[in-house]
C-alpha cells in the first residue's frame, strides 16, 4: 500500500473534500432538510423562502451593522469627553487612583445596559407598541392603547436608573479622592 | 471580547435552552391529538415528523398551561442569548475565502438552516403571539416544518462544533476567562503581549478565529458582558411570565400580550382568545331557542340549558392555558361531565371520544376532537357557569367544553352539538 507524500495531489484532494466525517453528517442533515423543506415550502413556496434565508440576511446585514454602528458612535463619543476633561487625563496617567485609560469609554455602559434593554423592548414588542396589531382589541376584548406609552415609561425608568447610578458612583469617588493624599505631592 | 470562550458559553446556554423550546413545541403539536381528526390537525402531511404523537393526556391538569408557558416565555427569553451568539459569530460570515472545501461549503449551507430556521422560528413566533400575522401562511405550519428544518441545521452544528466547546471547557478557560475582567477584554494577545493573563490565554487558543486581530480599546470585561446577555434575558422573563399569572402579578407582563389587565372584573374577568363579536357569534343565537344536541347509538337528544342544569352538577377547578403561551390561574367551572352526556348519547360505560360542534359561523377550531381519555376523566365538563355566574358570552354561553391539560382551542366555546364515537 503506497502512501501519499506530503503535498501530493491525494493530500492536495483531502484538503479540497474536508472532513469526510463532516461531509456525510452535512448531506444528511441537508437530506432531512429537503425532505422537511418540501412540506415546509408548500404554499407561497417563493415568500417563506425569502422569509427563511431573508430572516437570516437581515439580521446580519442590516440590525447587526446598525447596532454595532450606534454603539460604537456613542462610545467614541464619551471617550473624547472623557479625554477633553483634564483632570480624568491626570488621574489616568498617575495610575495611582484606579483609573484606567479607558473610563471615559467604560462610561459608555451607562447608556449601552438600559437602551439594550429598551431596545430588547421594541424588537419584541414592536407590533403592539406600534400599534399596528388592529385584531388585538377585538379578538382579546382588551385594549391595545398604552403599550406605546408603558414602552416610553419604562425607557425613562430605565436610563433614570442608570443616571442615578453614574451619579451615585461619581460621589463615592469624590469622596474616595478626597479621603486620600493628593497623588501629584 | 468576542472569542470562542465567549461564543462556547452562549452556546451551550442554547444547546439546552434551544432542545427544550423544540421539546416543548414538539409536546405541544402532540397535545392537539392531531392523530385522532382532521379538524385537530393542521399539519396533516407531517409524514414521518409525527413519529414521537402520543395520546395527550388529563394529568396533571397543568400540563399544557406548563410546557406552553414555558414555550413561549422561555423562547421569549432567550432572544438576548441568540442575539449575542449571532454577534459572536458575525467575522464568521464575512470570512474569507467564502469556501476553503467540500465540507465548509456544506457547513455554510447547513448554516442558512440553522440561523434562518431560528430567526424564523423566534419571529414568527413573537408575532403570532401578539395576533400579527404577517407571515406568509399558516402558522401552524410554518412554526412546526420550520422548526424541523431548524433542528436538523441544529444537530448538525452541535455535533460539528461540540469537540472545540468541550476543549473550551476542558481548559478551564471558560470560568477563569469569564471571571477575570482583563482577560476577556484582552482576546487572542499577539506574539508581542508580554506575559501575563492575555498571553496564558491567547496561547491556549490560538485558533481563535471568532476574536478581533485588532480590538478596540476594551469597554466590557466578558464577565460584563456575559452580564449584559443575562440580564437582558432575565428583563425579558419578568416582563413575560406574567401573563400566566392572574391577580396582581398580571402587571409584571407589561408589554406582552394578554399580559398586564384582564377584561374587566367579577366572574367572568379572564382572559379571552377570540371574543363572541371577533367569530361572528351573536347574543341571539344563544337566547331560550339555543338546544345542545347530543348524538350517539341512542340518536340525537336535544337538551336546552334548563335540561342540561337539571342533569347533575360537577364542579372542576381548570385553567385555561393559550398555545400562544398565555394561561389564567384556575377557574372554578360548572356544568355537566361529559360522560355522563356520553352516557345519554348511548355509551354508559366506557365513552368513546366525541366530536364537538360550536356555533361559531367561521374560523379555525370552531369544531375540534376530544380522545375517549378525555372524555372519560370526571373533570372534563360541559361547563355552564364559571366562578359562580353564568358564562358570559365571551366565555363561551350558553355552553363550553373545559378538559383538563387539553390546549385552549380544543375547549370549544359556544358548543352546539356533541358526536359521541365519531372520532
Amino acid at each position: 500500500m503506497r502512501t501519499s507524500e506530503p503535498g501530493g495531489p491525494a493530500r492536495r484532494y483531502r484538503a479540497l473534500l474536508g472532513s469526510p466525517f463532516q461531509i456525510v453528517l452535512l448531506l444528511a442533515t441537508l437530506a432531512f432538510a429537503g425532505y422537511v423543506g418540501v412540506r415546509l415550502l408548500k404554499g407561497d413556496t417563493f415568500l417563506i423562502v425569502v422569509w427563511f434565508v431573508g430572516a437570516a440576511l437581515v439580521h446580519d446585514l442590516v440590525l447587526l451593522p446598525l447596532y454595532s454602528a450606534a454603539d460604537r458612535t456613542v462610545t467614541a463619543a464619551l471617550g473624547r469627553v472623557r479625554k477633553a476633561a483634564p483632570s480624568a487625563r491626570g488621574a489616568g496617567q498617575t495610575g495611582l487612583s484606579g483609573h484606567d485609560p479607558w473610563a471615559g469609554r467604560r462610561l459608555v455602559n451607562f447608556v449601552r445596559v438600559p437602551a439594550f434593554l429598551s431596545l430588547l423592548l421594541l424588537l419584541v414588542w414592536f407590533p403592539l407598541i406600534t400599534g399596528r396589531v388592529r385584531r388585538y382589541e377585538p379578538y382579546a376584548g382588551l385594549s391595545s392603547e398604552g403599550f406605546l406609552e408603558r414602552w416610553l415609561l419604562v425607557t425613562a425608568a430605565l436610563f433614570v436608573c442608570s443616571a442615578l447610578c453614574l451619579v451615585t458612583r461619581a460621589l463615592l469617588r469624590r469622596r474616595a479622592t478626597k479621603g486620600r493624599p493628593s497623588a501629584s505631592h | 471580547m468576542r472569542g470562542v470562550r465567549f461564543t462556547a458559553a452562549l452556546g451551550l446556554v442554547l444547546l439546552i435552552g434551544l432542545t427544550l423550546l423544540f421539546v416543548t413545541g414538539l409536546l405541544s403539536y402532540a397535545a392537539y391529538n392531531p392523530d385522532l381528526a382532521s379538524v385537530n390537525d393542521k399539519t396533516p402531511d407531517r409524514g414521518w415528523l409525527g413519529f414521537y404523537l402520543f395520546d395527550w393526556p388529563t394529568h396533571p391538569y397543568w400540563l399544557y398551561r406548563l410546557t406552553q408557558g414555558f414555550h413561549v416565555t422561555v423562547g421569549v427569553a432567550l432572544i438576548p442569548v441568540v442575539l449575542a451568539k449571532l454577534w459572536s459569530v458575525i467575522p464568521r460570515f464575512f470570512a474569507l475565502p467564502p469556501v476553503t472545501s467540500l465540507a465548509h461549503a456544506l457547513e455554510r449551507l447547513s448554516l442558512v438552516l440553522l440561523v434562518g430556521g431560528a430567526l424564523f422560528e423566534f419571529v414568527t413566533g413573537v408575532l403570532n403571539i401578539q395576533l400579527d400575522y404577517l407571515f406568509p401562511g399558516s402558522f401552524y405550519r410554518l412554526h412546526f416544518y420550520g422548526a424541523w428544518v431548524f433542528f436538523g441545521g441544529f444537530v448538525a452544528h452541535a455535533a460539528l462544533k461540540m469537540p472545540k466547546v468541550l476543549r473550551v471547557i476542558r481548559s478551564g478557560e471558560l470560568r477563569s476567562g469569564a471571571a477575570e475582567p482583563g482577560a476577556g477584554a484582552v482576546p487572542g494577545a499577539g506574539p508581542d503581549s508580554g506575559p501575563g493573563p492575555g498571553a496564558r490565554v491567547g496561547a491556549s487558543f490560538a485558533d481563535d478565529d471568532l476574536a478581533s486581530p485588532a480590538p478596540a480599546a476594551p469597554t466590557v470585561s466578558r464577565r460584563g458582558a456575559f452580564a449584559l446577555v443575562g440580564v437582558g434575558s432575565l428583563f425579558m422573563l419578568l416582563t413575560t411570565a406574567g401573563r400566566s399569572i392572574d391577580g396582581p402579578l398580571r402587571r409584571t407582563a407589561l408589554l406582552a400580550p394578554h399580559g398586564w389587565e384582564n377584561p374587566g372584573d367579577g366572574p367572568n374577568g379572564f382572559q379571552i382568545n377570540k371574543t363572541a363579536a371577533s367569530v361572528g357569534v351573536r347574543a341571539v343565537d344563544t337566547t331560550d331557542t339555543w338546544r345542545l344536541t347530543v348524538s350517539g347509538p341512542a340518536g340525537d337528544v336535544r337538551l336546552s340549558r334548563a335540561q342540561l342544569l337539571a342533569m347533575a352538577q360537577h364542579t372542576s377547578e381548570l385553567p385555561i392555558a393559550c398555545v400562544e403561551g398565555w394561561s389564567t390561574s384556575n377557574q372554578s367551572w360548572r356544568g355537566v361531565r361529559l360522560r355522563d352526556l356520553a352516557a345519554l348519547a348511548g355509551f354508559p360505560a366506557g365513552p368513546p371520544g366525541v366530536f364537538v360542534e360550536s356555533l361559531q359561523p367561521s374560523g379555525a377550531f370552531r369544531s375540534g376532537a376530544l380522545r375517549d381519555n378525555q372524555v372519560r376523566d370526571g373533570r372534563s365538563l360541559l361547563a355552564l357557569r364559571v366562578n359562580g355566574a353564568d358564562l358570559s358570552l365571551d366565555h363561551g354561553f350558553p355552553a363550553r367544553i373545559i378538559v383538563p391539560a387539553a390546549p385552549g382551542v380544543l375547549n370549544t366555546k359556544w358548543v352546539a352539538k356533541l358526536t359521541f364515537g365519531a372520532v
